[in-house]
């Protein structure tokens, strides 16, 4: 209705059109990588390196790469090790972050505002500054190749804490006085009540630590150079750089298709949940 | 300029499966003389803001037809129809100033209407002196108060001289204090600038004591259009009566039997040349009397005391699950201890409607 | 300390430990690393404290490679990214049919594996003897010569970095800028449009103003993520980005920690150091001018 008269009738439906053009170019852009890994994935080697002018599809559709992606190189490993690494992080995570976030807004305690402030001034360390010596402590360690290595240093995010202590701040303090009249002790009034009230903002944060997860890369990177310790995005440098003896392009797109397919699930069943997340807290690019 | 709509109908198409068409307004016909301020008055839905919408063009009417004085406006775009709009939370631009904010329209002129700069400030500064924020042109809307915004937005819907002037609800959005005091002033503007104004509103109060018409509206339906204290002293049915007034007016199951109004047992009223039959009597507070022997006997529920006028709260059978307000001299006010009420019936505040509410008798 | 102050500490211990140590200590260990002249990591020795890691740093034609591609980088997609993602936005708010789908489509890159769908774009622009690949089958349709995207010239090698770039970043500009547009409320344009606004007008007078502190915030968080560049040179060009010539300022201290040219953890400290500098001084500056031209904070 807000459009209604805007200009000639002409000129409007030819404006229109030029947004629908330019929005599915943009989307043709989008979904072309995500298609051309789906062919290659499932074009067999043969018929790959028999075409000098890539085939936009192909009536030959195999499975065999995905065998061969399984086989040659540890992919199931590298996916099991990501999903470990992921859920323990995030587990890690969800737990420090809701008990300094309760701290933060519902206990009092001496020094309470200066360590927040500590908390906020934090959030501007860039993880660049950091990874040197995080490298080295780990080194030190001698924890590199291990889960341990790998998961400590990833837990921490300043940010969430913040997000979820606003978060708790908004659940009424009446309910915190009238759980504490009836005898509720603080670890069962955070557990019964503050998470479930503000379990859309729990959600959110835990998927997108998971995201954070699922992706990372430089760190696994630097803290592992055993392979039976590699996550997807180790796993599939490792395949880019020497996998598959030669390029072996379907096979390596065919891990690539595993790889992703995860979060791309994921996102699709909580497409909303995810970008209002990304919305409020996210940082990328 | 005179305003004329003729069978104007908006339908709105349904959303969705669950949805159903709406018609927001159906059949309007309307005129608005030259240079009258004339309310859109009804609950929320009954059409108002639509109408105001298919004034200024941003909505267009799937039939009937629009015309400012002579000229037909109906398929003309809003920035064609020369009207002015004050929007219901202002629509003032932050991030300009109020100075900014009434030249802005005058900018869009374009070849020959086009003003040099010197026009557009002295044009501008009188606006704002008309509406009296010439002290604030260097502000920003953020460190205005509502009232002050107000101005600013009646400012800028005046300053390109609009034909005619609309407003969607003025007033809703400032406390009660400047309520009173800004509706004054839209008069004060209004009278002093001689521009045909419509405006749109749900409090009663705010389309009598300012238009000089009204136009009652309910589920896109034009329910009555006349001066305020004939559709107040007229009701064209059950519904106006109802909206009009405050406190609002009290309804009596009745009947008419022999050419009297009975309610309960007690004829209350003569009605000549009324034929029989089950009526909803409609009284308006100030249309009972205190009188020891009057026609209507109700159960006293209480006293409250309003300084000059009393309130007398009472009950009766024929009017279930209501509390009878009936607004008398403070003089007159009835024993408070006592278990009945007598009242005598002023016979012009008293209405007659059929059972369906639709029409009025009397 | 009284009970009550105790149960409070307690509960922040763990992220009062986990931030100590591998955020609070490292940061002031990265400036301690950094003027330490000739670390050792073995025998954790060094030999003499100054700026010398800063200057080999300044002077490593390495590290002025990676600082030369990483500000072509940001200069170039900055921009570009952020217009265009302007753009899509304004064309999504302007639309209702198939906007939940095209919105759905536009955010997939931003939960996609970088490094995977880098591969992705790798083969497309790759040109190999089996084939010159999809992106030069393209051009060739234009009359250009192909040419080798990923082990070719530097202007093309930069040219797909900067286009994986922007495709990796568009999903969070256009979700911020769409529901930005979303919250300008209605009644600006209707006002506007009965004042007989133009709608370029509308576009520079109401809807960039109404939406610049968003685009602000876009801008900043684009330079300090651009500048951050790496994962995405590594998907394009593999780990070993000083042979290729194609690395980042980030990439530069990656591998002087550990990598190809590894084991030096003074450099690696003293490079982070000058980008963390570079980011501060040009985020203050970007603040700065926005604060001259942004009017209207919301």
């Amino acid at each position: 209705m807000e459009h209604e008269y805007s200009g000639g009738l002409g000129k409007k439906r030819a404006l229109r059109g030029l947004t629908y053009v330019l929005l599915t170019v943009w989307a043709l852009v989008v979904l072309f990588p995500f298609y051309w890994m789906l062919l290659s994935s499932v074009k067999s080697y043969g018929a790959y390196n028999a075409e000098y002018i890539p085939q936009l599809f192909t009536l030959q559709p195999t499975l065999e790469n995905y065998r061969e992606a399984f086989t040659a190189v540890p992919l199931a490993r590298f996916f099991a090790n990501t999903v470990l690494f992921t859920l323990l992080t995030t587990a890690l995570m969800l737990a420090v972050t809701v008990l300094a976030a309760y701290a933060f807004a519902r206990l009092n305690f001496r020094g309470k505002n200066l360590v927040f402030v500590l908390f906020l001034s934090l959030m501007m360390i860039p993880s660049e500054l950091v990874v040197i010596t995080n490298f080295v402590t780990i080194t030190e360690l001698d924890l590199r190749n291990s889960f341990p290595g790998l998961i400590l240093p990833s837990v921490t995010s300043v940010f969430y804490i913040y997000l979820l202590k606003e978060n708790f701040e908004q659940v009424p303090e009446q309910l915190y006085y009238a759980a504490k009249v009836d005898g509720t002790s603080d670890l069962k009034y955070l557990f019964k009540v503050m998470v479930p009230i503000c379990r859309p903002t729990v959600v959110t944060i835990t998927i997108l630590k998971a995201i954070e997860c699922w992706n990372s890369y430089v760190w696994p990177r630097l803290i592992t150079d055993d392979e039976r310790y590699f996550l997807v995005s180790n796993g599939i440098q490792t395949i880019r750089e020497s996998g598959f003896g030669r390029e072996n392009i379907p096979a390596m797109m065919a891990a690539v298709v595993v790889i992703s397919a995860p979060l791309i699930l994921l996102f699709l069943a909580f497409r909303r949940m995810i970008m209002e997340g990304v919305s409020r807290g996210g940082t990328k690019g | 300029m005179k305003v004329v709509l003729r069978n104007v109908t908006k339908k709105f198409p349904a959303r969705g499966k669950k949805d159903r068409e709406v018609t927001a307004v159906s059949d309007f016909s309307f005129e608005i003389p030259d240079g009258q301020l004339v309310a859109l008055l009804g609950p929320s839905g009954c059409g108002k803001s639509t109408t105001l919408n298919l004034l200024c063009g941003l909505q267009r009417p799937d039939s009937g037809q629009i015309f400012f004085g002579e000229e037909e406006v109906t398929q003309l775009p809003p920035e064609k129809r020369g009207v002015g709009m004050v929007f219901q939370n202002y629509a003032l631009y932050p991030h300009l100033t109020v100075l900014q904010n009434i030249l802005f329209p005058l900018q869009n002129l374009k070849g020959a209407e086009k003003l040099s700069k010197a026009e557009m400030n002295r044009r501008a500064r009188e606006a704002a002196e008309l509406v009296q924020i010439g002290e604030l042109l260097d502000r920003k809307p953020a460190e205005l108060s509502g009232g002050q915004q107000q101005r600013v937005a009646i400012a800028r819907a005046l300053v390109k001289m609009p034909r005619i002037l609309l407003m969607d609800e003025p007033l809703s959005n400032l406390d009660a204090r400047l309520r009173l005091q800004t509706r004054e002033e839209i008069r004060r503007i209004q009278k002093e600038t001689g521009i045909t104004t419509v405006f749109v509103t749900h409090d009663q109060e705010e389309a009598m004591s300012i238009s000089d018409r009204i136009v009652v509206m309910r589920e896109g339906l034009v329910q009555q259009i006349g001066r305020p204290q004939e559709v107040y002293d007229q009701p064209a049915n059950l519904f106006v009566a109802k909206f009009l007034g405050s406190p609002p007016i009290n309804l009596f199951e009745g009947r008419v039997s022999g050419g009297r109004v009975f309610i309960g047992e007690e004829a209350v009223l003569a009605a000549p040349g009324l034929a029989g039959g089950e009526v909803t009597v409609g009284v308006r507070p100030e249309g009972f009397l205190l009188k020891a022997d009057g026609a209507l006997g109700c159960r006293l529920r209480g006293v409250e005391v309003l300084g000059r006028d009393v309130s007398v709260l009472a009950a009766h059978e024929a009017c279930p699950g209501a509390v009878i307000r009936a607004i008398v001299n403070a003089q007159e006010r009835p024993d408070p201890a006592a278990d009945t009420v007598r009242f005598d019936l002023k016979p012009g505040k008293v209405f007659l409607f059929d059972k369906t509410g639709d029409q009025r008798l009397l | 300390m009284d009970k009550k102050s105790a149960k409070g500490w307690l509960y922040i211990l763990p992220a009062f430990l986990f931030l100590g140590v591998f955020l609070l200590y490292p940061l002031v260990d990265v400036f301690i690393y950094s003027f330490e002249e000739g670390f050792n990591f073995a025998s954790q020795s060094y030999y003499g404290v100054g700026s010398y890691n800063y200057a080999y740093v300044l002077r490593d034609p390495y590290f002025l490679q990676a600082v030369k591609n990483t500000f072509l980088l940001v200069a170039i997609t900055v921009p570009v990214s952020t217009g265009l993602a302007l753009l899509i936005s304004l064309g999504l708010s302007s639309i209702s049919r198939l906007r939940e789908l095209y919105q759905t489509i536009f955010f997939l890159p931003y939960v996609t594996n970088t490094l995977a769908v880098g591969l992705v774009f790798m083969i497309l622009f790759k040109r190999t003897p089996y084939t010159d690949g999809l992106a030069n089958l393209i051009i060739g349709l234009f009359g250009a010569e192909p040419v080798d995207f990923i082990d070719g010239p530097y202007w093309a090698k930069m040219t797909v970095l900067c286009l994986y770039t922007v495709w990796i970043v568009m999903p969070f500009k256009i979700l911020i800028l769409t529901s930005a547009l979303a919250s300008v409320n209605r009644d600006y344009y209707n006002a506007a449009r009965i004042d007989g606004t133009p709608a370029w007008r509308i576009f520079t007078r109401i809807t960039v103003p109404m939406i610049s502190p968003t685009i602000v915030y876009l801008i900043i968080t684009g330079f300090i993520g651009a500048f951050k560049a790496y994962s995405d040179a590594v998907a394009l060009f593999g780990t070993n980005l000083n042979a290729a010539g194609m690395n980042t300022i980030v990439g530069y201290v990656y591998d002087m920690l550990y990598g190809s040219s590894g084991g030096y953890p003074s450099y690696a400290s003293a490079a982070a150091i000058l980008l963390f500098a570079i980011v501060l001084t040009i985020t203050c500056l970007n603040l700065l001018i926005s604060r001259k031209h942004v009017s209207y904070l919301s």
